[in-house]
């Protein structure tokens, strides 16, 4: 049964006529044309399908779309531009933390909550709160190193 | 009108059956400017060689690289980027060999209307290889352009230089003309004669020099496109109707409750059903309420019979190297080891699954799809749907990780069969459980290996038998006298030895080559009660493998020591893709629970000139953090054709946590040819961890992965 869906997505309000049990994975990619977010394993083991739902990091591929009513949803299109990068985008660029780059929306998506939650992290934080997210080209330490960056970066200042 | 001075026509290639497009539209897709075509490539006989078997024609151009108008420099190559960085390393190539700017050179990647034919993205042969032939391309083009300069300028072209794409005369550099303006209502042809030289070590500004990922600002953004993100008004998402396991064969089905979701179309091509829906999640619903019923005749085999199953199958070997007499070197041997060294079938597990969507394009089909492959996808998609080759094209973006997965790409076929069926646009997107069962997997491998050292620790034979994981790195590369390497490989007309499709895999064969002779390797030395890399050393010959035996060792501080020390270090060494590696690891072991933790890697590779000296330690970093897994965890269980691991919950790639401290060293030879770069430093994984479990503990490990399991059974034999 569709229902309407009123939700913020990118800072914009968003209205949706939509079966509310639709994977919010598949609505951002073909309803919205947020492509971004990519499908990696639909479990959740992966981390590629990861968005802000009211800033916390949650796998899109587990989650109805019903769920983020009223809610604040956060894509990668949403956290910077190619123009004005996010720190932890700038980041990624500057460390040449990924290769394919197909699991990287999900790891910046959770760097970014990491963050949000623990503006200085410590290394083994870092390497916690990104354990969940996997990455098969070996970017790894790259990206902790990146993610230790924009933690300063967003600081505004080196520790 | 500007006389056009170089108009050798190209000549016919005969009975070519290539799609490109047509010659006389290059200009018209590209305007006008100067374009260089390869005829041949010459540094790639063993491909030609191979495309000679699947292509009638196989001498046809394969590189081009196109000079605009407004002096921007295009280089468009069949190869595609997964990760590996040549939409770098090649850019960096076609700027220097060009002289212009980084900047001013644009890559037009895997696209089979528009790129030159090319056999695929593997091998580490981007660089080494296209590249080779592009450079030559590059400069070919160059010459032309100081042709035209001297005309212009009305000075010899010995007394012109070029800096930045323009062209000035050396002694007076305000008479200059620009590629923009040389080229400016040109339309120029020529085919390469190899003549004019590629640019020796002295001259290289770009080339050499570290440059970051090009990619990277798509690709944190989210705009950068993969298979799976191209969209079109009334496109349908397709689920297919798979069976179960390897063998089994559809005998009846029953779309009715799946036809019930409001929305699905049934396809039904003989023993194809696919169901479609404008809406995944509904495609996906309805997939799992078709009845099937398969029956199946798989091979009584499983991940812990198959290294019985392969020796037993291995009964006609093929001796692919051998000299002295084995007999003799036993003889000779004060003392002799004999091993068995076993690897599990591993997955590509790229994040990226198998993908293509495809649309109707006129009378033609236009898909974009996940692969290594553009032309080979191409050449199947038109064999399996009977349509000529040139109405297929096939269009490359990003790939999520390749690794030797995405060389075979059925999906494709499948979302072209249905758009020819219904008309309208098709996602295929596997599944994370699909790309489990239905991609291919890396062999597993049973390698029986038979060793002797006489008194003063030098090593008198090696008698070496790998089954069914192919030969690549099955090299001894030691000093030895006598030598007999046998090869078992699966024969046609021989019944199958694997009970499901297996592929190529990041350097295929040679890490289980290298751990098997690297671990046999440590065993030997603490026999002779030498340090293992003094060990190495005492029996090595190969200059370059001592070189960078070295230099690992000056980057990881190694220290001989007697054998066994209780250090934890572990060294392997060998070479893929004509590069030279040595890998030294510390490891920690977890007694109590089996656990091995490595804490620290440092690699040294010697590749001949390497162009991006930033991408190669990247591609090293990744090889290191990617062996991890295949040393590890990493593992195929299956029941004859039926694999058992579904997911990443039952199939562990690397983590965060388990990543060492990587160091890396490129012993770098701007003046030899460019070797590979994207496998070498994933062979030597293997051995190094578990040479360093033998150092730290004495325990033995002959399995990989090796699992805490294993670790502790090999602990309880100390």
């Amino acid at each position: 049964m569709e229902e309407t869906i009123r939700f913020s997505l990118n800072g914009k309000k968003t209205e949706i006529k939509i079966d509310p049990t639709q994977t919010l994975l598949w609505v951002l990619r073909n309803q919205l044309g947020l492509t971004g977010t990519k499908y990696g394993c639909g479990m959740g083991f992966c981390g590629a399908c990861t968005v802000l739902l009211n800033k916390e990091p949650v796998r899109s591929c587990m989650l109805p779309v019903g769920d983020v009513a009223g809610k604040e949803l956060i894509t990668i299109e949403g956290l910077g531009t190619k123009e004005k990068l996010h720190p932890v985008q700038k980041a990624f660029v500057d460390h040449d933390a990924l290769q394919c780059g197909y699991c990287t929306p999900g790891m910046i998506m959770t760097a970014t909550g990491l963050l949000l939650k623990k503006p200085s992290p410590t290394r083994q934080e870092i390497i916690e709160g990104m354990e969940d997210n996997l990455c098969r080209c070996g970017a790894h330490i790259r990206i902790i190193d990146a993610i230790q960056t924009a933690a300063d970066e967003m600081k505004g200042g080196k520790p | 009108m500007r006389k056009v001075i170089i108009d050798k026509k190209m000549e016919s290639s005969g009975n070519r059956r290539r799609v490109m497009i047509p010659r006389r539209d290059f200009f018209k897709y590209l305007g006008g400017g100067i374009v260089v075509l390869v005829a041949g490539c010459k540094t790639k006989p063993a491909e030609e060689a191979r495309g000679q078997e699947r292509r009638s024609v196989p001498k046809d151009f394969n590189a081009f690289v196109h000079v605009s108008e407004d002096g921007t420099v295009t280089c468009f190559t069949g190869k595609i980027e997964m990760g590996q960085g040549p939409i770098t390393a090649l850019r960096q190539e076609m700027a220097d060999e060009m002289d212009v700017p980084f900047e001013n050179v644009k890559m037009v990647m895997g696209d089979t209307d528009l790129c030159p034919w090319d056999d695929g993205t593997w091998g580490s042969t981007s660089v080494r290889e296209y590249g080779q032939a592009m450079r030559q391309a590059a400069a070919e083009a160059r010459s032309i352009l100081f042709i035209l300069a001297s005309e212009r300028l009305k000075v010899p072209v010995d007394q012109l230089e070029v800096t930045k794409g323009v062209i000035f005369v050396k002694n007076n550099p305000d008479k200059k003309a620009s590629y923009a303006q040389l080229t400016e209502g040109k339309k120029i042809k020529r085919q390469v004669t190899g003549n004019p030289a590629m640019k020796g070590a002295s001259d290289f500004k770009i080339i050499t020099k570290p440059f970051k990922r090009t990619d990277s600002l798509e690709k944190v953004t989210g705009e950068a496109k993969y298979a799976g993100d191209f969209k079109m008004p009334g496109m349908l998402h397709a689920r297919i109707l798979r069976p179960p396991s390897y063998r089994a064969k559809l005998v009846s089905a029953d779309t009715s409750e799946a036809e019930k979701i409001k929305g699905i179309q049934v396809v039904r091509d003989n023993d194809f059903i696919a169901v479609l829906h404008e809406n995944r999640d509904m495609a996906d619903a309805a997939i799992v309420k078709v009845k099937a019923e398969f029956s199946s005749d798989e091979m009584k085999v499983n991940d812990k019979t198959v290294y019985d199953h392969y020796f037993k199958s291995g009964t006609k070997g093929a001796v692919v190297n051998k000299s002295g007499d084995i007999s003799e070197g036993r003889k000779s041997a004060h003392m002799v080891i004999e091993s068995e060294f076993h690897h599990a079938y591993v997955a590509h597990a790229t994040i990226e699954t198998h993908a293509a969507f495809a649309v109707k394009d006129g009378d033609r089909i236009k898909i974009w799809v996940s692969a290594q492959t553009p032309f080979l996808t191409q050449e199947t998609i038109a064999a399996q749907l009977n349509m000529p080759l040139d109405k297929i094209h096939v269009i490359v973006p990003y790939v999520g990780g390749g690794f030797g997965g995405k060389g075979d790409n059925p999906q494709a076929v499948e979302a072209a069969r249905i758009t020819m069926l219904t008309g309208k646009p098709v996602m295929v997107e596997y599944t994370r459980e699909e790309e489990f069962l239905y991609d291919t997997t890396r062999p597993a491998a049973l390698i029986k290996l038979a060793s002797g050292i006489d008194k003063s620790g030098r090593i008198t034979f090696w008698d070496y038998n790998a089954y069914y994981c192919g030969d690549r790195g099955a090299d001894t590369i030691y000093n030895v006298p006598h030598q007999l390497t046998t090869v078992y490989e699966e024969l046609e007309n021989e019944p199958p030895v694997h009970p499901f499709a297996t592929g190529p895999w990041r350097a295929p064969g040679n890490s289980n080559n290298t751990f098997a002779r690297e671990m046999q390797m440590t065993l030997m030395a603490s026999k002779a009660g030498i340090d293992q890399l003094d060990f190495r050393l005492k029996n090595l010959a190969d200059e370059k493998m001592i070189a960078v035996l070295k230099a690992a060792a000056g980057k990881f501080g190694y220290k001989p020591e007697k054998p066994h020390s209780g250090r934890g270090f572990g060294i392997a060494c060998g070479t893929d893709v004509d590069t030279w590696v040595a890998l030294f690891a510390e490891v920690k072991v977890d007694k109590s629970t089996g656990r091995v933790q490595v804490v620290r890697v440092a690699c040294a590779q010697d590749m001949g000139l390497c162009v991006n000296p930033q991408g190669s330690t990247l591609q090293m970093e990744g090889c290191i953090t990617m062996g991890l897994g295949y040393s590890l965890t990493e593992e195929i269980r299956f029941e004859g054709g039926k694999k058992l691991n579904t997911n990443y919950d039952t199939y562990e790639l690397p983590r965060f946590s388990w990543v060492p401290a990587i160091e890396t060293v490129i012993l770098n030879h701007p003046e030899q040819p460019p070797h590979g770069g994207g496998e070498p430093a994933v062979i030597a994984m293997g051995g190094a961890i578990a040479a360093g479990i033998y150092d730290a503990t004495g325990a033995v490990l002959y399995d990989m992965p090796m699992t805490p399991a294993k670790v502790l059974e090999a602990l309880k034999k100390v």
